[in-house]
Formats: C-alpha cells, sequence, structure tokens
C-alpha cells in the first residue's frame, strides 16, 4: 500500500495526461483475495475505486475516482496455466498482452489482439476497454477471444462467468462484462483463446498521393471479398513524424501510406497476395513494397505502431481521438475532419484501422498557448460529432472513459442510458466501482432521484 | 396487431417495435416467440410460467419482418428481428456474403430475433466465431415495455455496455429483440470435406486435436457416432465406422483438394471427399440436428476438445446419441429424457462448462449455467417485474 504523495503521483492520470486525481491510497495486491478484500473494504466504507493495469488508457479510464483508491494489478502477472492441446489460457489481470503470445510462441500459438500498446497495456486493461487492435477486421475484438472471467463485483462477491469452451448457454455475461470499463467490477482471472500462429504472413506497403486515393484503394480491397487481417492507413503528417522517429524508411513525400496484410494457409495467402498486388497496382499508387522477409514486415509495423508516440516528437502535446465511421464514409470524414482542423488553426495527423473505418485522428496543440487546448478539445468534439452523425460511434477502442462522457448521451437515447445505468445499479448500488466514467455528467446521480418515480425499482 | 390463442395463451403479434412495446406493457407475463422451430425452448418457457396470475402472452415476433439497411461494403446488415434467416441469407448471397455463425434451423424458419436468443451457432462457427461474435447492435423492448437501442451499425464499438452480446442466449428473458444488426463477411467461394472412419473415440478424438493445432484453418470440424449419422443420413454416409470424424475447408476452389490431401497427412489417414449438393446436405443436416429430430430430449453441453474422451464415456452412462461438434467444443446429445440437474452436475462435474437443454426441458431451459448470480442482477436490472418470467 502506498500513501506517500509523491508515489501516488504515478497513478494521478494515465495516458490522457490532461486528466488528473490524486488518489487517497495505492493497493499492490498480489492474489485475488486480496482484491476481494480491498473491494470489500471499499464497499463497506462507500470509498470509490479503480482497478489499474498500465494506466495507457487514452480517455482516462484508469484516472482515479475524486477520494478514491487505486487497485493496481501489475503484480498479478502470473500465467496461471498455458494449455496448447486445448488452445487456451488462464492468466491473471495483470499479464502483459505482448508477454501472453510470447508465452504462447514456442507451441506455434499467439494470442489474436494486438493493441499498438501491446507491450506494456494489460489484459485487465484490455478486457475492461475490449481493446483492439491492427487486426481486428479478420480476428475480432478482445470480446472475441475471452472464454471464461473470474470476477470480484463491487460489493465484492466473486463469480465466475462464462468457461473455457468457445460456447456458453444463458445470456452472454462474458460479453456484458468485457467493454464495462471497470464499472462492473474487477477481473482478477481471465481465461482466453490463444490461436495457431497463421503458416503464411503477408504485408505489402503502397504509398499515394493523397489520403482519399488510399482510402478508395481500401474500398476496392473490401469490394474485391478479399478478408485482410489488417488495412492500415497513415497521412503525411503521421508519415513524418513515424520516420523521424523510428527511421522506418518509409517511402517519401507520400500524401498517405496503406499497409495490408493477409495471412492463413501459404497456398491461400500466395493468391490471395497476387490478386490484392494487382488491386493495388491499379489503384493509383505511387509505390508499393512488399516485405520479404519478417525483419522488412516488422520494420513496416514499426512505423505504424509507433505512430502515436512519434508524433510526440511534433508537438509538446497532443489528443488522440478514437472514433468510428460506416467504412464506406471514411473519405468524406476525412474531409471533414481537415476542414475541421484547418477552421480550427490546428494540425491532425490521421493514423488509423481503416478496414474498420475506426479512425485515429492525432490533434497536434501546445499547451503553453493561450486557450490552444480548449481549441483542440473543441475540434476533438467536433469531430466525435461528425462520427455520431454518420452513424458512427464516439469510441472503436479506447473506451468512453472519462474524456467522452458527455458524447455518450448523444449517441444514445436516454433510455438506452438509463437501461445501462440501471445495470450498472445492481452489479454496484453504491457506485463506487470506476465512479464518474462513462456515464455523463450528472447522469448517474439523477439517475438515483429519477429511480424513485419508477414504478419498477418497487418490484425489483 | 392480430391476436389469437395458442394453449391457453394469447399470441400477439405486432407489426412493428412501437406495437411490441405496447404488447409488453399490457400484459402481465411475455414469452416471445420467432420461427417456431426451437420449440423446446419456448415450451419449456411456457410450462415455466404455466398458471401465472393474469395470463401469459406469446409475442409473435414474425410481423417485425425485412431489411431494414444494407450496404454490403459496410459489412453490416440491419434487420427487423422476426426476419427469417433464409430470406436474409438469400439477400447476402446475391452480395458474396454471408453469415459465418452457421446458424441452425435456418431452412426451418427461424428467425434472426430467435437466433440470437437463442444464441445457438452451426459447425462452421469454428473458425469466425458464433453468433456473439456477429451481432453489432440491438434494439429491444425491456421488462417495463420502453424501447432501448444498444450497439451500433458500424463493424467496431466500444460506446456503452455491450447488451448486444448479452442478448445472445438470453432465450427472451431479458427482453422481445424488435431489430437486429448484424456483422457479415465475403463467403468463401468454394469448400471440401473430407471423411475419415475411426473404431474408436480416443483416435478420432486426438486426431482431432492434432488438425486443431495446424494452421490449416478448418472452418468445420465434427466428430459424430454412428448411429446418430444413420438417423440424419442413411447408412451409405454413415458407413460401418463407429465413429467418423469430418472435416470441411473453404476457399478458392484451386486450393481446397490441396488443403486437404494436409488434412488427410494430419489425421494419418485417406479420407472420403465430399462436395457439392451432397456435402451442403450433410452438414445441413449435422447443423439442424436431424439426427436428433425424434429424439425426446436434446442437450447441447458445452465443452473442450480436451475433455471429449471423458465426456463421453458420461453421456454414453445416460444413454446418449452422441455428435460432437464445433471441434468438441459443443456435445449435442440426444436422451430419453432430461436428466435431473443433480445427476447432470454429478455426472458431468468438470466435463463440460454448461448445459442446456434444447428439447424435452421440464422447467428451466438451462441445464447447468455458470455466473447465476450475475445474471440474477442482470435480469433484476432489465426486468425487474419479471414480466418476461423467471423472476430470479
Ligand atoms: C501508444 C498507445 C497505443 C495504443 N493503441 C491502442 C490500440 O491499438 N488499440 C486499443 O484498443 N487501445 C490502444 N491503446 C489504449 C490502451 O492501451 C488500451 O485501452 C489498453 O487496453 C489499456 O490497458 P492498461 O493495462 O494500460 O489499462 P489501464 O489504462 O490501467 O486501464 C484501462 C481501463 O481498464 C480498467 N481495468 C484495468 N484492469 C482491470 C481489471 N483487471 N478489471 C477491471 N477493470 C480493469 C481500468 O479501470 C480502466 O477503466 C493505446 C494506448 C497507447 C498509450
Ligand atoms: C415439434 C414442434 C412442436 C410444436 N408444438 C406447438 C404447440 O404445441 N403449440 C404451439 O403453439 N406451437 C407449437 N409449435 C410451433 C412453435 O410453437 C412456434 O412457432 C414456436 O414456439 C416459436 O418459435 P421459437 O421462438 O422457438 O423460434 P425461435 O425463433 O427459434 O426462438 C428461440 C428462442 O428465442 C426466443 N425468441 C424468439 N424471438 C425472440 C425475440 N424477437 N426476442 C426475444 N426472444 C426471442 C424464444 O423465446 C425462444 O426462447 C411447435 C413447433 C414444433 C417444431
Amino acid at each position: 500500500m502506498v500513501s506517500d504523495p509523491a508515489a501516488l503521483r504515478v497513478y494521478e492520470t494515465d495516458g490522457l495526461a490532461s486528466e488528473r486525481q490524486m488518489p487517497l491510497t495505492v493497493v499492490f495486491p498480489r492474489e485475488a483475495d486480496e482484491v476481494v478484500a480491498t473491494v470489500r473494504a471499499c464497499f463497506e466504507d462507500e470509498v470509490a475505486f479503480v482497478a489499474r493495469g498500465s494506466g495507457t488508457s487514452l480517455s482516462g479510464g484508469s484516472v482515479p475516482p475524486p477520494g478514491g483508491v487505486v487497485i493496481a494489478l501489475n503484480r498479478m502477472n502470473r500465467i496461471l496455466r498455458l494449455d496448447p492441446d486445448e488452445q487456451r489460457a488462464v492468466v491473471e489481470p495483470g499479464v502483459v498482452n505482448a508477454h501472453l503470445s510470447q508465452a504462447a510462441a514456442p507451441y506455434g500459438l499467439y494470442y489474436a489482439p494486438d493493441p499498438s500498446s501491446q507491450v506494456i497495456c494489460t489484459l485487465g486493461g484490455n478486457v475492461a476497454f475490449n481493446s483492439g487492435g491492427a487486426h481486428c477486421l479478420k480476428y475480432g475484438m478482445t470480446s472475441n477471444h475471452v472464454l471464461g472471467l473470474r470476477v470480484v463485483l463491487p460489493d465484492g462477491t466473486v463469480e465466475r462467468l462464462g468457461g473455457s469452451s468457445l460456447e456458453v448457454p444463458g445470456p452472454d455475461l462474458v460479453g456484458l462484462f468485457v467493454g464495462s470499463e471497470g464499472l462492473m467490477g474487477v477481473a482478477v482471472e481471465i481465461t482466453v483463446r490463444l490461436l495457431p500462429k497463421p503458416e503464411a504472413v503477408r504485408t505489402l506497403l503502397a504509398a499515394y498521393g493523397s489520403l482519399q486515393q488510399a482510402g478508395e484503394a481500401v474500398a476496392a480491397v473490401v469490394e474485391s471479398g478479399l478478408l485482410p487481417a489488417a488495412m492500415e492507413i497513415m497521412d503525411r503528417l503521421a508519415i513524418e513524424a513515424a520516420e523521424a522517429a523510428v527511421h522506418a524508411n518509409y517511402p517519401k513525400g507520400a500524401g498517405a501510406l496503406l499497409i495490408v496484410e493477409l495471412d492463413g494457409p501459404r497456398d491461400e495467402v500466395e493468391s490471395d497476395f497476387v490478386r490484392l498486388h494487382e488491386l493495388i497496382r491499379r489503384s493509383g499508387a505511387t509505390e508499393v513494397r512488399v516485405a520479404s522477409d519478417d525483419a522488412e514486415r516488422l520494420k513496416i509495423w514499426k512505423g505504424r505502431k509507433g505512430a502515436f508516440s512519434a508524433v510526440g516528437r511534433l508537438s509538446p502535446a497532443y489528443l488522440v481521438q478514437d472514433g468510428v465511421v460506416p467504412r464506406t464514409r471514411l473519405g468524406e470524414a476525412l474531409c471533414e475532419i481537415e476542414q475541421l482542423a484547418a477552421a480550427a488553426g490546428l494540425r491532425v495527423a490521421n493514423v488509423f484501422h481503416a478496414g474498420d473505418g475506426n479512425l485515429h485522428p492525432l490533434i497536434l496543440y501546445d499547451g503553453r498557448r493561450h486557450g490552444e487546448r480548449e481549441r483542440a478539445e473543441e475540434l476533438a468534439a467536433a469531430i466525435l460529432r461528425v462520427c455520431i452523425r454518420q452513424g458512427g460511434s464516439i469510441t472503436g477502442e479506447h473506451g468512453v472513459g472519462l474524456e467522452k462522457r458527455q458524447f455518450l448521451g448523444e449517441m444514445f437515447a436516454e433510455d438506452d442510458l438509463r437501461a445501462m445505468a440501471r445495470l450498472r445499479r445492481e452489479m454496484d448500488p453504491l457506485g463506487i466501482a470506476n465512479r464518474g466514467k462513462m456515464f455523463p455528467p450528472g447522469f448517474e446521480e439523477a439517475g438515483e432521484a429519477g429511480r424513485a418515480l419508477l414504478p419498477s425499482a418497487a418490484a425489483g | 396487431m392480430a391476436v389469437e390463442e395458442v394453449q391457453g395463451a394469447d399470441v400477439l403479434a405486432p407489426a412493428d417495435p412501437g406495437e411490441a412495446a405496447e404488447a409488453v406493457k399490457a400484459s402481465r407475463v411475455v414469452v416471445p416467440r420467432g420461427g417456431g422451430t426451437k420449440w423446446g425452448l419456448v415450451a419449456a418457457r411456457m410450462a415455466s410460467v404455466a398458471g401465472t396470475q393474469g395470463g401469459v402472452r406469446i409475442v409473435d415476433t414474425t410481423r417485425l419482418a425485412g431489411i431494414l439497411q444494407y450496404d454490403p461494403a459496410e459489412y453490416t446488415v440491419t434487420v427487423l428481428a422476426g426476419t427469417r434467416l433464409d430470406d436474409l441469407g438469400q439477400v447476402l448471397r446475391r452480395a458474396g456474403q454471408y453469415l459465418p455463425f452457421d446458424p441452425p434451423l435456418a431452412g426451418r424458419g427461424a428467425t434472426a430475433g430467435g437466433a440470437v436468443a437463442s444464441g445457438l451457432s452451426g459447425p462452421g462457427r469454428l473458425l469466425r466465431g458464433g453468433v456473439r461474435d456477429f451481432v453489432l447492435g440491438i434494439r429491444f423492448v425491456d421488462g417495463e415495455g420502453r424501447l432501448v437501442r444498444a450497439g451500433g451499425k458500424v463493424v467496431k464499438n466500444a460506446a456503452g455496455f455491450d447488451l448486444p452480446k448479452l442478448f445472445c442466449g438470453s432465450l427472451g428473458e431479458l427482453g422481445v429483440l424488435v431489430e437486429v444488426t448484424f456483422k457479415v463477411l465475403p463467403a468463401p467461394p468454394s469448400s471440401g470435406t473430407a471423411r475419415f472412419g475411426f473404431d474408436r473415440l480416443p483416435d478420432a478424438a486426438a486426431a482431432l486435436r492434432r488438425l486443431l493445432r495446424t494452421p490449416l484453418e478448418p472452418d468445420a470440424v465434427d466428430l459424430v457416432e454412428r448411429r446418430a449419422l444413420q438417423a440424419a443420413s442413411g447408412p451409405e454416409v454413415a458407413g460401418d465406422d463407429p465413429w467418423s470424424l469430418w472435416v470441411r475447408v473453404s476457399g478458392e476452389e484451386a486450393h481446397v483438394a490441396a488443403r486437404l490431401d494436409r488434412v488427410e497427412d494430419v489425421v494419418g489417414a485417406p479420407g472420403a471427399r465430399l462436395h457439392g449438393p451432397p456435402e451442403q446436405a450433410l452438414w445441413d443436416g449435422l447443423r439442424d440436428l436431424d439426427w436428433a429430430s425424434r429424439a425426446p430430449a436434446v442437450l447441447r453441453l458445452h465443452t473442450t476438445p480436451g475433455r471429449i474422451e471423458r465426456l463421453d464415456e458420461a453421456l454414453q452412462r445416460l444413454g446418449a446419441l452422441r455428435h460432437y461438434s464445433v471441434a468438441g467444443h459443443v456435445a449435442w446429445a440426444a436422451v430419453e429424457s432430461v436428466p435431473a440437474r443433480s445427476l447432470v452436475v454429478s455426472e458431468l462435474a468438470g466435463l463440460a462448462d454448461a448445459a442446456l437443454a434444447l428439447r424435452g426441458a421440464q422447467g428451466s431451459p438451462h441445464v447447468l449455467m455458470p455466473g447465476e448470480g450475475f445474471a440474477r442482477r442482470v435480469k433484476r436490472a432489465l426486468d425487474p417485474a419479471g414480466r418476461f418470467g423467471g423472476n430470479g
């Protein structure tokens, strides 16, 4: 347990550096029982708490609630079981995403969800946010790979959800818990599916004069019926940043880069790749590079995976957005973002999961300049509204957290939010698990008052 | 709204989501119904709510039919819940797409809402995922008669609680689905199946596990007892072997045969090949439980490939016909009657995570289910007055 102010400061914030809150204290459980004891104590004293993995949340999800306790799970980082025959692993929540794939590698297996932060983020954080990554297009999100959970509910009750089979009967409780942003309790044990490593992987990099051309290439690939494992786009600014940071040796002067990766059984990948290559060559690419070995492939990905942090070199500060638009409206959305950025007088770098319509505009700003941060936040809001207007979502993988609370109410109607709030209240009558996150500001409190008026409250 | 009477229960057939909400509000106890394909599930619910004061209403969703939004380039489709899956399948096929979870009983009139609510997927769920992995958004009527929307219409979305997944397998106990958005994928251009015969189950199960460790990406791997196959397809397909392993691969026509050769290498024996209509008929039959059509009771058990042999011994003691689907993650067992829960618990301890009675259930269709405390809280939140029965 930590209560020294200097040491507490480390836990004051997460990947969204602009939000800070000093925790009351930080506990470092090594065993599930210690988590249970902590949660029970919080419940008895009505103290809010937040579970924390590596604190890489970009939406303020792991910022402590005011006066709250941080349950830091990094020390619960054992792989409890790795069963190659059953193709599954049982892990503690603090296991780092990439470590699991490393441990599975000797058996020819890997864990598919690969957020760009995979070398530091934890599986507990991945579960809470239903994290994605570059390979979601073919393999789905975290939720598609979690079979079972052992969770500590906010009143200290322990429940097992799901199991180790691919299928469960009854309502999909694992599916509900995954992505619930720490509001339904703490995952203390996670059973995940491991997949055989694909036999063959082929990656190409194509340079285009403009973002729009790259977007059209994505549409052409989708239309062809090919199912790539990943399709990622970076714009000029993101390329510049990645170049400066990791020297990926990307084509010079490109307006946009498209990375497409195919994986699967060798014969299929080889013939699909011929089709893909042909398609890309006809798509107006100024240069096409094909990774000839693993080293070249990793180099292509290094620039992409390092793009967020690389952008940090171009600007003293930046906001990462995470909106989704219908894939067919990507071009339109990117144009609008460009216009909005110009109007705000701010630079925006785009790197994104193009195959999923999942945008990550990085809004560059200088907090020392008067009013610039506010303008950046306004621009971020305007971008999210573009996503909502187009029928998309305010988050594809980073969660709502603290940052996007007010937009949840713009995406959903009041009755929709109330249904979620009722679920939250049944799981957590005191509202102590990650209090203040996800729901619009003031909503939960108003919900409490409104509840007395509902005839259903008494019957429940 | 059309009203008829069935089995002493009124049947309301709302024509739009608003009428569905009104139907729920106006009823004391509601059992939602889709296409009538999984009668066991509805019958069990009817039995569990029978005698309810004020009567039971069936809310029939079949008039809530139609495709609301479909743009193939989006890989998503939004339909009203009563839309028949075979109608939807035809529309998707014309665009070269499909629902990879391989919903059972599609040909018999199963609906989108019923498929989601029953949470059942066919053998083809092995490679790309089950129904839960393909439901992106829903609209439903909750226990208070409110229309609620959750999830979205794009392939990726992390905003709010994932109620679309929660509703998979909810069996009408959490609300009446009125609209569903599915993710779809490009359909593979062709497929081929190899059949391998075995005298002993352990050898067949070992071959199955070897296959799973390869990167060959079979999209269906099922292991079936001869007696079950005979009931489904007659002796010529069933063959003489007590057990047969069926492996399907999909992709470009040029590669399917070569991939089946590699499957044979892994299994260590030549396989009999099936293509075209006979192949389709076999998998349709397995998926739609043709082999169990005359069994008084059918159980679906949720297990893992590593437990097949031990589970099989237990199922044999229960006198079951057995079919292991989804590479051994799902065991179908046709039995004379649903065994008492206590017997299931004692016989199957550690061998299956859970079990569902699809037909012949007395009372609750869940014979064994993890997370019941959590499920009760969910139920109280969405249906506090117990309008959808099972007032846990
Ligand atoms: C450079 C960079 C790149 C990124 N790239 C991606 C990406 O490609 N895809 C993507 O999806 N995300 C990405 N992220 C965001 C982030 O890494 C993920 O959301 C990740 O899952 C967070 O994991 P964490 O361990 O850091 O969790 P934290 O930040 O510590 O916590 C995140 C949330 O999870 C909750 N939580 C943590 N552990 C538990 C638990 N055991 N039980 C219940 N709740 C828990 C917390 O309360 C909080 O709400 C990126 C972040 C950075 C900084
Ligand atoms: C062998 C057999 C015997 C039959 N006997 C009778 C009889 O005696 N009397 C009679 O009236 N009919 C009978 N039928 C016809 C049949 O009852 C109905 O049409 C059937 O009950 C409804 O189908 P279903 O909802 O199970 O279909 P499915 O659509 O497959 O539904 C499966 C499950 O999903 C739930 N569900 C379905 N749609 C929704 C939705 N939109 N939202 C939420 N939950 C949903 C259901 O409650 C059920 O739990 C029989 C059918 C068969 C095959």
